[in-house]
């Protein structure tokens, strides 16, 4: 393994307080220190990081690789080249892949695939339920022995409270961290929108926002009666976050994210029947947006994922409520994250962190810092280097976003995993 | 936001929707459409203005009183017109959409008229048809109905004249009515006074209110003082999905009686856009009495969908 001095860079490291200018040194896959620089050290190899941040590498709680299984869409090897070029080192598989993660078998499949990729961290999340029907119990015990980091039922509702119920008893006597989307289905009644104006103005089912809330208060009950670690997966609205924040005050072991465009766009940003904007949950109105960084400053939420969810061309061609949900948004995750930043919505150190350390944290892995002896999981990025959303420019297989044609400030130049470098920027000199 | 409906010089290739449209544009439709009206009426109910031209009607959705005015409107014209049934066609063996146009684009056909019972559906095949065909929306879920929303327009001028002063109220299920989006954007269009919704709040969409409409809850607030009285079809799934407990009950409360009728203005006209329920949403003295305009509504059609047909395809640069 060779040893690695990346030079001249502003570190960052939120968990270590860090923020400045100096060198990170890497041997043996591992961080051997920062600022300092270690005795009878000799790099082989020296990355120039002057004008660049040098931050430990961004830990995503939800990417759909859709490998196995739904492999038209994206593979494992292509999505993971997206998730490196993004300064993403470690990714949370959820487990509506085919076949559904529910079994050792399905884990150990997906670890070969990594490993076949050469991309060391994808972390599945385990169904909650044998396939994901919502009714029974999966078994967590030999899901986590074989190497699940959490459980959940993906977008698939449970068929009542009392499976809920059970499912966060029996994962919390196993030590596992529920990830949970809130959702009340009778509520959400088959919608494709925000119900507001948007969606009465053209006709389109709408979503309330108490869908997700009631969802929200029920299940912070059952957070409180099973004492179960929970975690919500993509909230999207105002009270959502009121009450989260109300139940932490309270003391419960509850942690939340957002998916970085509901961190952006609003049910006013939508082009009629433009499917790029067909998401789930759905884009919500200015207001919710304010609190969803609002949240994210004041610590309720302590983590934005990218949510990735890569589609192929059909599913995306039709009438707009006929379309798949979700946006291929590995890849825009840190030129969104900056502009937060640069709205002073939260400060830079704030954005790294909800990238790095907290989710490194509701994970419980030794990862997301730039501590000596950790993996040497690092990014590093131009914060003003312009580039713009095109087949160019982009390696997910999926390019359903709405920001297609986008032009942004911030990109990734070199992904480093267990101190192998795993991305270089190549510059077109045109 | 809506230009895709217009071609280079502004003037209409297809027709969605409303939404978009200038006033000039929908003056222009009733215009053409009241040079149209005594065609129907001749010995020989014919014009060449479409000879040569292919029009198909694709309707994903039954409809008998759209599609025939649809197909009376294109062979009044002259043009050749098919109609296709989807429901029981291409797509029912797992054909999509797509597919379905771009064969019937390989045909050479000039214009899709579609209906579709998914919103939007619409906007999806004009943005991906090919760009000499024009396309006309017959009905897309929820989302607009503008030819029927033009039919209304054509009628209230007809009795109106000028839409300036005229309060006018659509009563019933709003939260599923295509035909009242279009209508309102239309009323908003051509300005008139005050636009009002009357429904029971099951039956109305959220923000409602933020479409430029007053809304009201009962009957006895919502028609007072009216010139123009538009009642929506109530269909009957809704008792069946918690929206509403009773026919009967609907009728007590959002039925238009001899005795609510006297709340509007003496010369109000009543307008509906079929088919009706008698006894349901109106009573069949009103629908049958001299304040209706409902056998009106239905003739207008005609001329409205030969003028939008003509102004459409008229509108390509080459000689029609």
């Amino acid at each position: 393994m060779s040893k690695i001095h990346i030079a001249n860079g502003r570190i960052i490291d939120p968990e270590n307080n860090i923020d400045q200018t100096g060198s990170l040194y890497i041997a043996d896959g591992k961080i051997l220190s920062a600022i300092e620089a270690p005795a009878d050290f000799t790099a082989d190899i020296t990355i120039d990081a002057t004008e660049h941040i040098v931050c430990p590498g961004f830990i995503d709680l939800s990417v759909r690789l859709r490998d196995p299984g739904l492999t038209y869409k994206g593979t494992l090897q292509s999505e993971t080249t997206a998730a490196a070029s993004a300064g993403v080192t470690s990714l949370c598989l959820p487990p509506d892949t085919r076949p559904i993660i529910d079994s050792q078998a399905a884990i150990e499949l997906i670890y070969d695939k990594a490993e076949k990729a050469n991309y060391r961290h994808v972390y599945p999340i385990a169904a909650l339920t044998p396939q994901l029907r919502g009714i029974e119990l999966s078994s967590m015990a030999a899901l986590k022995q074989a190497g699940c980091i959490a459980v959940s039922n993906a977008t698939v509702p449970l068929a009542n409270l009392l499976v809920l119920r059970r499912a966060m008893e029996y994962a919390s006597s196993h030590d596992l961290l529920v990830m949970h989307h809130p959702v009340e289905p009778a509520l959400e009644n088959k919608g494709c929108a925000h119900e507001g104006f948007f969606s009465t103005h053209y006709g389109l089912p709408g979503i309330p926002e108490a869908s997700e809330s009631i969802a929200v208060a029920q299940c912070l009950e059952l957070a409180k009666l099973t004492d179960c670690k929970l975690h919500f997966s993509q909230i999207s609205c105002k009270s959502a976050v009121i009450k989260i924040q109300q139940a932490q005050k309270y003391g419960l072991d509850i942690s939340a994210d957002v998916a970085i465009h509901q961190l952006h766009l609003t049910e006013n940003d939508i082009e009629p029947f433009n499917s790029s904007y067909h998401v789930l949950p759905p884009f919500r109105t200015a207001k919710d947006r304010q609190m969803l960084r609002k949240g994210l400053a004041n610590g309720t939420i302590k983590v934005i994922c990218s949510d990735h969810q890569p589609h192929d061309l059909d599913a995306k061609l039709g009438a707009f409520p006929e379309t798949e949900p979700g946006i291929s948004s590995l890849e825009t995750l840190l030129p969104l994250m900056l502009s937060l930043v640069n709205d002073k919505a939260i400060n830079l150190t704030q954005g790294i962190a909800c990238l790095t350390q907290n989710p490194a944290e509701i994970l419980g892995l030794p990862l997301g810092a730039l501590s000596p002896g950790l993996d040497a999981d690092i990014c590093i990025f131009n914060p003003d280097l312009s580039w713009t959303v095109n087949p160019q420019n982009w390696n997910s297989a999926g390019q359903n976003t709405p920001f297609w044609g986008t032009t942004f400030k911030g990109r990734v130049t070199h992904t480093l995993q267990s101190g192998k470098i795993i991305y270089t920027l190549k510059l077109n000199t045109s | 936001m809506n230009n895709f409906q217009l071609n280079k010089e502004g003037r209409l290739h297809h027709f969605i929707t409303i939404e978009g449209l200038s006033k000039e544009i929908l003056t222009e439709i009733l215009d053409t459409a009241e040079s149209f009206l005594g065609i129907s009426e001749q010995p020989v109910k014919k014009v060449p203005l479409l000879r040569g031209k292919t029009i198909v009607n694709l309707f994903f959705e039954n409809s008998t009183r759209t599609r025939t005015t649809f197909e009376l409107a294109a062979s009044r014209l002259s043009a050749d017109v098919l109609s296709i049934n989807i429901e029981t066609s291409a797509t029912s063996k797992g054909e999509s959409l797509l597919d379905t146009i771009r064969n019937l684009e390989a045909m050479h056909v000039d214009m899709f008229v579609v209906r579709h019972a998914i919103s939007g559906a619409g906007h999806f095949i004009a943005q991906n048809t090919a760009p000499h065909i024009s396309v006309i929306n017959a009905g897309d879920g929820q989302h607009a109905h503008p030819t029927q929303a033009m039919l209304d327009m054509f009628t209230i001028r007809q009795y109106k004249h000028d839409f300036k002063p005229l309060k006018v109220a659509i009563i019933g299920d709003i939260l599923h009515s295509r035909v009242a989006r279009s209508q309102i954007q239309a009323l908003k269009t051509l300005g008139v006074k005050e636009i009002r919704v009357v429904a029971p709040k099951t039956l109305l969409p959220s923000h409602v209110e933020q479409l430029g409409v007053k809304v009201f809850n009962t009957m006895e607030e919502g028609l007072d003082n009216l010139d123009v009285i538009i009642m929506v079809r109530l269909q009957k799934e809704r008792m069946t999905s918690a929206l509403l407990p009773s026919e009967r009950e609907y009728f007590k409360c959002f039925g238009l009686t001899e005795e609510r009728l006297k709340l509007a203005k003496p010369d109000a006209i009543v307008m509906h856009p079929g088919p009706i329920n008698r006894g349901v949403e109106i009573a069949s003295s009103i629908a049958d009495g001299p304040q209706s305009v409902i056998l009106q509504q239905v003739s207008n059609g005609i001329a409205v969908r030969m003028a939008i047909m003509t102004l459409t395809l008229q509108n390509k640069g080459d000689s029609v």
